[in-house]
Parts: structure tokens; C-alpha cells; sequence
């Protein structure tokens, strides 16, 4: 290997790091804020650039009717709830047009922006619009009723999450694969390497991503009430702050950075439906190396991943996943003797 | 009764299914289904008892087919070999994953069986002596003496008698020593540590059963299949153990075999009529799966066996241990010697001292209590004595012997057993049950001995003694009634039935007698003095004066985590400083 070669792998490994750095991130602020392991984090990943692929033919995306199922199923549960608590009809139907006003929307622009092939990225905004509503309603829907449960039942929820997800991925996208093109064709020569526009646009968004973010849980004031959620969520319930908000909060959020990081790699890999779910495990990998609780320590494993990855699939490229899913061994160790036997209760 | 006539009714079906003239598809489809709940009942075993989950079992599966597979074709050794050899890799592979893993909370096993499953997947799947992902071809049939077992009708015997098997093994183990310590393990480990329970060598044995299992599942499926390739070892098929599990109940043993069969019957309607549905090929019956799985957990978290179960009459335990030789029991120190000196202990939680240099000594016979308002650091001080936190400095001594540092189960061992202020119970177990959990300590045996049921001797002294001291304690009428179902007050009884069945030197009770009504506190005092009179020593936290200034011989007094005063009872009620403490001063 010469300095050429280690350094195409370095960029493509730091680049792959960014991606996972930011799923890492989604996954550690969901499981702080509300103890889900969020295997479906990769699904929309998948949704992500699908999603943009499917308006790119020119079809209107299954997600948006998906989209608008779970919104009526969501609406549905909320008027049986409302008609057991005895609630007026005016107030269940206002709230059933809360729910059902934004994916209605999305419906009829994306009835309206599919055929008309749209700019990229008019496109990618709309992608963005059809696939965020989707994390708080899976939150709706899923885990809203089990939010007490034990963290095994809610991993187990997650994991049937995941299967859903993934084969509604098949239905809507298809078997084969797509991939997406580039937001910003340009190249650059750095001496030996050249590094293209799309792998600068990875970086500034997961820069300016993580910065927002951190902003978001610095300065205000639904940030805080998130952070205060994760750290004890009665004591978070007693102040006024609603639970079940943050969790649908907090899965848009997920949603959201699981669509983005979508259409960032959607131009430099094919992706299938369920590629989402191994680039999403790639980002728990990271999430591991801070115990699922270190957004800093979740962002340098994720970076090691990725380097992991490309180096790995130099050397052995048939058993590059082999490598980075076994890696979660010797970390896992290493993380036991630091920090010795947790115990939880039920 | 039901039960035995309904699990011979169900052995005869099973034995006479394979003669009946029943369509092959439906044979086979019967040994899917025992292969999948061979590996089921490994899972119920781990997360419905234990509280652990795996999403790697299709590993182990795979571990075991393939070991047989390989041995077979490229060395053709005898199935009835390759098995112990796919029975020890895949144990020695559970108990690193575990021994890794399980140190920590119980999120990470489930989470490094995940990465696992894809490993080994893809492992498989790139080895050139393991044929790729075309896998090996050519798996010779299993011979039963002179008979080749290579029709799924003659399989089916096979298969079904140690499903059969396993299931039988897997109940005894659950009614035994080990099982309660598997059962107490899942609420967290303070409470089985306190019994002396070692939690992490219980939930690697967990977790290494459950694989063992499976990969008795891969070497059937691999002699089944006649080839073996790595698809049915992945992730999917992971989840589908669990999803299995879940849905039959995972917390039965039949649920294991309830699950396995009613998602192989789905998968096979779904793989028909969902293409036809949705059109094109693919797994979506994993979305039907997934929803099913979503709403089991919502609406029926204990599966349908559940259902079956409630339907069935309650098993009453069958009482057979009146004659049981009494466990020995351990040397009491003499009258009067320092049994409990804790010297100088202190705990700091970041800034705040919780427990500042408090020293005081308990001697045999001799009940101490230890008083003070709320916050004063009187639990602390008793995880502090039992291990379960440790002191930032300072040193306490058990019988001359210095026990601060040891883990909680090693200082039970010593003779220091103890009650908790909120109470820590399997509410599903039977009061018997719970409180022979106390004697864990006392009986030697294990998992193979359970299994076997070779442990039913020791299981009889065990038991007699939980008996005896719930009887000592005035619970006789509630043996067999689930601990979940009694009253507060009845559940601290039964905790201080626990801690005395572990037959200590030293009980550390805390608030013993909150929830009590007053003929049930005046019998527990003379419960308490009885025991004292028999030589052992108590140390007790309470906050009933009349009960604490009744009964103990000496007063601590703490207040903010330091030791106001020492001394009798009446010392005690005397001091201007205690009154203070309580009540505050005047000015």
C-alpha cells in the first residue's frame, strides 16, 4: 500500500465515519430520551434515498402513502382514546386534523411535484417532508403505549419495527437497487487525491448538522426540556414537560437524520431497501464505543468504523462486514473493564 | 389431572401423527416445527426467565449445522459424534460472547448478538471449505442403530423425542435451585447477590443453555436438510426465533412449542398469498411478522400460551418433603462476641457525605437498632455492611474477618443475610418458592442435576426449610400462594422468612415492620427475640419507637450520615440531642 492508496481510503473511510457519525448520533439521543434501541434507524436511511430515487423516475413514493396510513391508523387510536375518556366531538376532530393536515399536504404535492421532475433539490425537500413525519408516528404508534416497558421489551419492539419497515421497503422500492445523482458534480485535486464535490457536501452537512444540534440542546428551550426528559424522565413529567412529546420528538429527529444521511450516500453507493439496515448497525457500532450515552465518544467511533471499513475492505474486501460487526467484541470488553457491572432494575 | 392427561394426550398425537396417512408437506412441515422450538424453548429459557434476549440464536443453529455438515461430508464422522463436537464449539463461543458481554446491562447482549448473527453469516458465507454461500452439499442421514433415519417420517421421531426431552429438562431446571436463582436474576442482581446468587455466572449459564440448544436444533437441521448454506442462519431467521418466542409466550415452555408452530403455519399461508397480494417475490411476510410482533407486546405481552395456561387449573405443588432430613446448620458464635464492628465507614456520593465515619459494633445475641430521621444514611450505612456499595474509606469486619470490598453474595456466604426497604421479590413465584431462594447457599447442586432431577433430595431439605421458617414466621397459610399477590406486610415477612433461610449469624432487617398491623407487629417482636435468644445477632432499622425502644438492647442514632449517640434504649430517649433530631429545637 503507498500514500496514494492509504489516503483514498482514509477519505472514503472519514466520509463513510461522517454518515455513521450522524446515525450514531440519532441513535444515543433516542435511546437516552426514550430507552429504544432504534434498530429501524437504518430503514430510513434506505427511505431516504429511495424516496429521492422514486421522484427521480418520476413516481410518487410509497412512503407517502404509507405516510398517510399511519397517519389515519394514529388518528384512529387517538379518537378511540378520546371517545373512552369521553371527550367532545369538536376537540377529537381538531385533533385528528393536527394529525392528518401535514401528511395530507405532502400527499397532494407529491402527487402534484412527481411527474414534473422537479430540481434535485426541490426534490430532496420533499424527501425530506415525506420521510421525517414517519419517526414520530412509528413512535405514535409503536412505542407510545409500551414507553414504561422494560428496555428488552422496547428493543424487541424495535426489532419488529425493523421487519415491518423493511419489508414495506420491498414493496414500495422494489428489488433492485438505485443511486442517486451526485448534488454537486465538481472535483477537486488535493495532491494525489481528488475529492468531489458530494464528499464535501457529506462533510458541511454533518458539520452543520451536528453543530444545530448541539445549538438546539444548548439554547433552547425544547432542547433543554429534551435533555432534562433523557436525564430523569418523571422528575422531566413533574415540570410539565410531556414524555410522550419528547419521544415523537425525538424520533422526527431520527427520522430526520436517518432521511438526510440517505441522500448524502445516495449518490456514492446503490442502495437496495434493506441496505439501510447494516448502515444503520454500522452507526450503532458507534453508538457502542460511548456506551450509548456520549454523543462525542459516538462520533470517534464512528469515524473509527469507517476507517475500519475501507481499510478492512482493502485488505479483505470479502470479509469487510465480518470485521466491522466483530469489532463490537473487543469494544464491548474493553467498555466492561472501564466501567465494571452495571446493574439495572426492572 | 389435566395437565398430565393433556401432556399424554399431546405424546400420543405425537407418536401416532408419522403412522396416519397424513400428506408428507405435513410431516415436514411438523419437523420444522420442532426444530424451530428446540431453539424456542433456549429462548424462553433466556428472556422470558432469565430477562436476557438474543437475536443471534440462528448463529448457534448454524455453529451446529455446520460443524455436522462439515465432519460429515469432507471427514465422514459419525453424526452421533458431531454432535458433542458442534455442542462444545458453540458452548465455548456462548460463553465468550456472554462472559464479554454480560458484565454489563442487559441491553448489550442483545445488541453484540446482533452484530454476531451478521458476522458469522457472512463468515460463512466466504469460507472456501465451507462451499460459500452455496454451502455443503451431500449431508448423510442420521442412522439410530440399524434404522437410516433418512424419511421425515422416521426423522420425526427423533426430532420430537428431544424436543419432548428438552422440554421436560428445561421444566425441572426451572423447579430448582438453579431456577429460582434464574428467575431472581431478572429483576436486577441486589437481591439475588444478597442470597449469595453469583448473577453473572447464572446468566452465562442462561445464555450458554439456550445456544446449546440451538445448535442441537443445527445438527437435526443439517442431517434434516441433507445440505446445509448460511441463509437460514442469519439475522432474519434470529428475529424469527424471538418473534416465535413472543408470540407462544415467553414465559412457558409450551409457549416455546405453541410459537414455533403457529409462525411456521403463518409463514407458509403469508409466503403464499402475499405475492399474489403485492405482487412480484420477496419476504414480505417479515411486515406481517414485524406488526404481529408490535401488537403481541402491546396487547399480549405473555403470548398465547398464556391464554392456554389461565384456561388450565393451577398446579398445586405436591408437599413431599415433611420427612426431609434439616439442613445443617452453621456454628453460632458465642454469646457475646463482636459478631459486626464496623469501623470509621464512609461514603461520598460525588460532594455529599452520605455516611460520615460511623462506627458502632453488634455482638452475638444482641439486637441493635439503628434510628434516625429519613435521609440520615441509614440504608446506605446497610449497603455499606452487605456490599452492595462500597465504602469510600473505612473498614468493616464480620467475625474478626475484614468483609468491606467483598461482593454482597461473598459476605451472604459469611452468614450476613438482610431485608430491603422496598421490597425485592419473584412475584411470580410461590412465597415457598421465593423464600427457599433464601437457602440458595445451602444446596450444591446445578443445571445437569436439575435437569436429570438427581437434585430432588437436596430440593426436599431445601424447600422443608423454607417451609419451616415461614411457618416460624406466622405465613403457614400462604405457602403456595404467588408473592405477587400478598400484602405488603406479608411480603416483608416473607422477605425476613428469606434472609433467615439462608441460616445467618448477623440479619440486617430494614424497616421490617412498615405495613404491619399490630398484632402482626407484636408477633414479629417475638419472632425477633426468639432468635436473639437462640444466639443470633440483629441489626434493625425502624421507625416504629415503640417496637425499636421494646425490643433492641442497644440504640444507634444517626442524623445527616453521622452518629448522633449510642446507647440503651432509655439513654436514648433521654437525650436532649435525639430530640432534637426528630423534632427540632426550641428557641
Amino acid at each position: 500500500m503507498d500514500f496514494t492508496i492509504a489516503g483514498i481510503l482514509m477519505l472514503d473511510g472519514v466520509t463513510n465515519g461522517a454518515i455513521y457519525a450522524l446515525l450514531g448520533l440519532a441513535i444515543v439521543l433516542v435511546f437516552a430520551i426514550t430507552r429504544v434501541i432504534f434498530i429501524p434507524q437504518g430503514e430510513f436511511v434506505a427511505y431516504g434515498a429511495l424516496t429521492l430515487a422514486m421522484l427521480q423516475i418520476g413516481v410518487v413514493p410509497g412512503t407517502v402513502w404509507l405516510l398517510l396510513v399511519l397517519a389515519l391508523l394514529a388518528a384512529l387510536l387517538d379518537a378511540l382514546k378520546a371517545l373512552r375518556r369521553r371527550i367532545t366531538a369538536s376537540r377529537v376532530g381538531i385533533g385528528a386534523i393536527k394529525t392528518l393536515a401535514w401528511p395530507a399536504l405532502v400527499m397532494l404535492l407529491s402527487l402534484w411535484a412527481a411527474p414534473r421532475q422537479l430540481p434535485l433539490i426541490a426534490q430532496s425537500l420533499l424527501t425530506l417532508a415525506i420521510v421525517t413525519p414517519l419517526g414520530p408516528l412509528v413512535y405514535r404508534l409503536a412505542y407510545e403505549k409500551l414507553a414504561d416497558a422494560s428496555v428488552l421489551v422496547l428493543l424487541i419492539v424495535s426489532v419488529g419495527v425493523h421487519f415491518a419497515l423493511t419489508g414495506l421497503g420491498l414493496v414500495f422500492f422494489g428489488a433492485e437497487g438505485f443511486r442517486n445523482p451526485s448534488f454537486w458534480d465538481a472535483r477537486f485535486a488535493a495532491g494525489a487525491l481528488s475529492v468531489s464535490g458530494q464528499t464535501l457536501i457529506i462533510f458541511m452537512v454533518s458539520v452543520a448538522l451536528m453543530l444545530s444540534l448541539f445549538l438546539f440542546f444548548e439554547h433552547t428551550l425544547r432542547g433543554k426540556a429534551l435533555r432534562a426528559t433523557a436525564v430523569n424522565r418523571l422528575g422531566a413529567r413533574l415540570m410539565g414537560i410531556s414524555t410522550s412529546g419528547a419521544g415523537r420528538l425525538s424520533f422526527g429527529l431520527a427520522a430526520f437524520i436517518g432521511a438526510l444521511s440517505g441522500l448524502l450516500i445516495g449518490p456514492t453507493t446503490t442502495m437496495f431497501y434493506d441496505t439501510g439496515f447494516l448502515i444503520g448497525l454500522k452507526g450503532f457500532v458507534a453508538a457502542i464505543f460511548g456506551g450509548l450515552a456520549s454523543y462525542p465518544a459516538a462520533a470517534v467511533g464512528a469515524l473509527f468504523v469507517g476507517l475500519l471499513e475501507s481499510f478492512g475492505s482493502f485488505w479483505a474486501s470479502a470479509f469487510k462486514e465480518v470485521i466491522v460487526f466483530t469489532v463490537i467484541i473487543p469494544v464491548l470488553l474493553w467498555r466492561s473493564f472501564q466501567h465494571g457491572q452495571v446493574d439495572e432494575e426492572e | 389431572m389435566t395437565r398430565t392427561r393433556f401432556l399424554l394426550a399431546f405424546a400420543i398425537v405425537l407418536a401416532a401423527l408419522p403412522q396416519l396417512p397424513v400428506p408428507e408437506f405435513w410431516i415436514t412441515q411438523a419437523n420444522y416445527i420442532g426444530l424451530y422450538a428446540l431453539v424456542v424453548i433456549g429462548l424462553v429459557l433466556l428472556t422470558g426467565v432469565a430477562g436476557l434476549t438474543s437475536f443471534g440464536q440462528a448463529a448457534f443453529v448454524g455453529l451446529g449445522a455446520y460443524t455436522a455438515a462439515y465432519l460429515a461430508v469432507t471427514h465422514g464422522v459419525s453424526p452421533w459424534i458431531t454432535v458433542w463436537v458442534g455442542l462444545v464449539i458453540t458452548g465455548v463461543a456462548a460463553m465468550l460472547l456472554g462472559w464479554v458481554t454480560l458484565r454489563m446491562s442487559g441491553h448489550y447482549l442483545p445488541l453484540a448478538t446482533i452484530a454476531w448473527g451478521l458476522s458469522l453469516y457472512y463468515l460463512l458465507g466466504n469460507i472456501d471449505a465451507l462451499g460459500k454461500y452455496d454451502g455443503l452439499l451431500g449431508v448423510p442421514p442420521i442412522r439410530f442403530f440399524a434404522i437410516e433415519l433418512n424419511t421425515g417420517r422416521s426423522f420425526f421421531y427423533l426430532l420430537w423425542a428431544l424436543v419432548v426431552l428438552a422440554s421436560i429438562a428445561v421444566t425441572h431446571l426451572l423447579d430448582s435451585r438453579t431456577g429460582r436463582a434464574l428467575r431472581a436474576v431478572r429483576g436486577g442482581s441486589t437481591m439475588a447477590e444478597a442470597m449469595g446468587v453469583d448473577t453473572f455466572r447464572v446468566k452465562v449459564t442462561a445464555f450458554v443453555l439456550a445456544a446449546l440448544l440451538a445448535s442441537v436444533s443445527g445438527w437435526l437441521f443439517a442431517h434434516f436438510q441433507r445440505t446445509v448454506n448460511p441463509s437460514p442462519f442469519g439475522l432474519k431467521m434470529g428475529i424469527e426465533y424471538l418473534f416465535m418466542a413472543v408470540l407462544g409466550g415467553v414465559g412457558h415452555v409450551w409457549g416455546a412449542v405453541v410459537g414455533a408452530g403457529m409462525v411456521k403455519i403463518l409463514e407458509d399461508q403469508l409466503q403464499v398469498w402475499l405475492p399474489r397480494l403485492l405482487g412480484g417475490s420477496g419476504n414480505y411476510e417479515i411486515i406481517v411478522f414485524g406488526i404481529v410482533l408490535v401488537a403481541v407486546l402491546q396487547y399480549a405481552r405473555d403470548g398465547l400460551w398464556a391464554f392456554v395456561e389461565s384456561r388450565l387449573p393451577r398446579r398445586e405443588r405436591v408437599v413431599d418433603w415433611a420427612d426431609a432430613p434439616a439442613l445443617p446448620e452453621r456454628e453460632r458464635p458465642p454469646h457475646g462476641e463482636v459478631v459486626l464492628d464496623v469501623q470509621a465507614v464512609r461514603k461520598q456520593f460525588g460532594g455529599l457525605v452520605a455516611v460520615n465515619d460511623v462506627s458502632f459494633q453488634v455482638c452475638a445475641g444482641e439486637i441493635l437498632g439503628l434510628i434516625g430521621p429519613n435521609g440520615a444514611g441509614k440504608s446506605t450505612t446497610f449497603n455499606l455492611v452487605t456490599g452492595v456499595t462500597a465504602a469510600t474509606r473505612g473498614e468493616v469486619r464480620f467475625r474478626g474477618e475484614r468483609i468491606s470490598g467483598l461482593p454482597s453474595r461473598e459476605i451472604a456466604r459469611r452468614g450476613v443475610s438482610r431485608t430491603f426497604q422496598h421490597v425485592k421479590m419473584i412475584a411470580g413465584m410461590t412465597v415457598l418458592e421465593n423464600v427457599a431462594l433464601g437457602a440458595h447457599l445451602r444446596g450444591r447442586h446445578g443445571v445437569a442435576a436439575a435437569m436429570l432431577q438427581l437434585d430432588r433430595g437436596e430440593e426436599r431439605r431445601l424447600l422443608r426449610e423454607a417451609e419451616r421458617q415461614l411457618r416460624r414466621i406466622g405465613m403457614a397459610a400462604h405457602l403456595h400462594e404467588l408473592a405477587g399477590n400478598l400484602a405488603l406486610g406479608s411480603q416483608r415477612l416473607m422477605e425476613i422468612a428469606r434472609a433467615l433461610c439462608a441460616d445467618p449469624s448477623l440479619l440486617l432487617l430494614d424497616e421490617p415492620a412498615a405495613g404491619l398491623r399490630h398484632q402482626e407487629k407484636r408477633a414479629l417482636a417475638d419472632v425477633l427475640r426468639q432468635l436473639r435468644g437462640e444466639g443470633l445477632s440483629i441489626l434493625l432499622v425502624e421507625h416504629d419507637m415503640d417496637l425499636v425502644m421494646g425490643l433492641t438492647d442497644r440504640v444507634v442514632v444517626m442524623e445527616f450520615g453521622t452518629k448522633l449517640i449510642e446507647g440503651t434504649p432509655e439513654q436514648v430517649q433521654a437525650s436532649p440531642a435525639v430530640r432534637a433530631a426528630y423534632l427540632g429545637t426550641e428557641h
